[in-house]
């Protein structure tokens, strides 16, 4: 058995937020991290690893310093390391990503005992696609949002959240689970895992070794094989200052009420 | 000549950096107030490979060098002086002279357990009449009549870590030796002493100005027995051994009066960008300016100090003049920046509810334990060869 994590360096949109003259948000400037949910599944994954030994690989599509949080993830226990990472894959969608990210987890190899981990959604694009849809082109079953996990041979029992409550799911491996943040609390590297962490393997999948892959051709992959393009970006307005409504009456509470549900805000 | 950290000690920054925050930030309150001895974080710690950080893995160490473990102290020190001073006791005093003195059979009964955190460590040196005159020993051991153990009677006061420690290096007078003058002079050994022992016992604990949490207690022996094959090093050699040690140990303490002027400098300017008097934020007074200026200037030039005794120690190079400097400025520095920090508080730095008063009561204690910078201006004179 393995577990099969992909996960994103994102963006730490908890620091300060670096925007371009031209109003696009200026990444270089921006100290990076793992993506939250895409951190809980990695737990999720080492968990289980704790409990039956199994292999972690962890898996990124990114530019060349994504290596960096790869590395990391090595150092809090995960055995292996994909770096997708090649020209061609630069400007993907995320019908593009998955089609990337389902070849190379076909590349990695997937056996009827494993389970692949997405984290929920990333904090830079906010979209939540590119799990389910890595789960189609791989054709496994999904489950979404999932905030408790049990692993009893090839059963995988998944609490999975909803929005006013949860239902609990049983899905055969292989399968795909996307995980929520609150699932658990990430484990910190440990000294000895980072004195080891380079010496673990960490292999480079590019254009060359993914390229035979039926989901890669160059109508399916990065900017020219998108679906979707993005065609602005720009900062949201800043919120003026604050209006005061004086009185304490109802038609002063009606007319709060009004611009409330002006605004959609209720 | 290179400034740079190895990405290995890069990503150890980080990692040492979050859990300070997460971790130990959160409870430094609280061990201070309640002078309470934070278990839950040394067993953290311990999970994570924090107290055993450059031994080898051979001997259940992490496999890191001097300057990740020096920069373990550094970063806990920013937040908690209480929790840096029991890694550098644990490691510098316990573990090292094991690790550095003892036999194969020691060092594979005591250095896995010691890295792991399974038993923390403390050392034993000091006694009411032995401070900085370290050779005032009174504690004797002595070979009972079947030549087999060591008894030991004495005390020995001021031990960090006392209260909690498992293993404990205790040095002791084994007899005396004549010099070839004719000279009379007691013989000094070094032992390992588990706290099980019989006839050995913990007792006073002190109350102290800063590092409050941290265990700091008197040891008693009362005819306690230890086999002989606990003696660590060679018979004759513990003052030497302790000596060695202390320099060792002079690095971590610097490490930690380097943490607590950083962590102070942090606080310090965070604070100075809010608060706000004749309208304007107080870091724009340009005395805030020049203070902060000074204090950081300074913390970084005790910041290479340490470092650099820390890469000598690393690369077995001579560096008790380079410990001795780096603990020296190092702990000077930062009670000279945690009271200007203070000051730059106001009032509300005299009071408990901002952490300027705790850093400045824990910078104090840097200036005095491992030798006290009057000792550090021995060694450092000494090197130079000025009699």
């Amino acid at each position: 058995m393995k577990c099969i994590v992909c996960v994103k360096q994102v963006p730490d949109t908890s620091g300060v937020v670096a925007v371009k003259a031209d109003g696009t948000m200026d990444r270089a400037a921006m100290a990076t991290i793992t993506n939250h949910d895409d951190l809980a599944a990695v737990e999720a994954a080492l968990r289980i690893k704790d409990a039956t030994g199994c292999k972690v690989v962890v898996v990124s599509m990114g530019p060349p310093p994504a290596e960096g949080m790869l590395r990391e993830l090595l150092a809090m226990g995960a055995d292996e390391a994909v770096l997708v990472s090649a020209r061609e894959f630069g400007g993907s969608d995320t019908y593009a990503t998955s089609q990337i990210l389902a070849a190379a987890v076909k590349k990695v190899g997937v056996d009827d005992d494993d389970i692949i981990f997405c984290g929920r959604q990333a904090i830079d694009g906010d979209t939540a696609q590119v799990g389910p849809q890595i789960a189609e082109k791989i054709n496994v079953p999904q489950v979404s949002y999932a905030a408790d996990i049990k692993v009893e041979g090839k059963t995988v029992t998944v609490k999975r959240l909803l929005e006013d409550g949860y239902m609990t799911l049983k899905v055969q491996t292989p399968c795909l689970i996307t995980c929520v943040k609150e699932l658990n609390e990430a484990r910190y590297m440990s000294v000895g895992g980072i004195m080891e962490c380079y010496q673990k393997p960490l292999a480079v999948f590019d254009y060359e070794t993914l390229k035979n892959d039926p989901l890669i051709d160059v109508d399916t992959i990065g900017l020219k094989g998108s679906p979707t393009n993005v065609y602005k970006s720009f900062s949201p307005p800043v919120k003026g200052a604050g209006m005061m409504l004086e009185g304490a009456d109802k038609a002063t509470c009606e007319k709060l009420v009004d611009i409330l549900n002006g605004k959609h805000l209720i | 000549m290179d400034f740079h950290l190895s990405k290995e000690q890069e990503m150890l920054r980080k990692m040492y950096r979050d859990f300070a925050e997460n971790e130990v930030k959160p409870l430094a309150e609280d061990v201070d107030e309640n002078e309470r001895f934070p278990e839950e974080t040394v067993k953290k710690m311990a999970k994570l490979g924090m107290l055993g950080i450059y031994f080898p893995k051979e001997y259940g160490g992490a496999g890191g060098d001097v300057l990740s473990y020096v920069m373990a102290v550094e970063e806990m020190a920013k937040v908690c002086g209480t929790t840096s001073v029991i890694i550098s006791a644990h490691t510098s005093l316990c573990a090292a002279p094991i690790f550095e003195n003892g036999t194969e059979e020691q060092k594979a009964k005591y250095l896995p357990k010691l890295c792991t955190g399974e038993w923390l460590g403390a050392f034993g040196l000091t006694e009411p009449g032995a401070g900085t005159d370290a050779q005032g020993q009174q504690t004797t051991a002595v070979l009972d009549e079947s030549g087999e153990n060591y008894i030991l009677n004495g005390s020995k006061i001021f031990i960090t870590n006392a209260g909690y420690a498992d293993v404990f290096i205790i040095i002791a007078i084994t007899g005396t030796v004549v010099d070839k003058r004719g000279r009379k002079s007691k013989e000094i050994s070094a032992f390992i002493v588990e706290r099980t022992d019989p006839g050995f016992s913990v007792g006073k604990h002190e109350r102290k100005m800063g590092i409050r949490g941290s265990s700091t207690c008197e040891l008693i022996m009362e005819d306690c027995v230890i086999p002989k094959d606990r003696m660590l090093g060679k018979k004759g050699k513990g003052f030497a051994l302790a000596m060695k040690t202390l320099d060792g140990g002079r690095i971590g303490i610097a490490a930690q009066a380097l943490g607590l002027a950083e962590g102070a400098i942090e606080e310090c300017i965070k604070y100075t960008k809010e608060r706000v008097q004749f309208g304007k934020r107080i870091s724009q007074f340009q005395n805030t300016q020049f203070q902060l200026a000074d204090m950081y200037a300074k913390t970084q030039a005790a910041k290479w100090l340490v470092y650099s005794a820390a890469m000598k120690k690393q690369n077995h190079e001579p560096y008790s003049m380079d410990a001795a400097m780096a603990k020296l400025v190092a702990s000077e520095t930062a009670s000279d920046v945690t009271r200007r920090c203070l000051q730059l508080f106001g009032g509300y730095g005299y009071t408990r509810e901002y952490p300027m008063e705790r850093m400045m009561r824990d910078a104090k204690i840097t200036e005095i334990y491992e030798g006290t910078s009057e000792v550090q201006r021995m060694v450092i004179s000494g090197g130079l060869g000025i009699k």
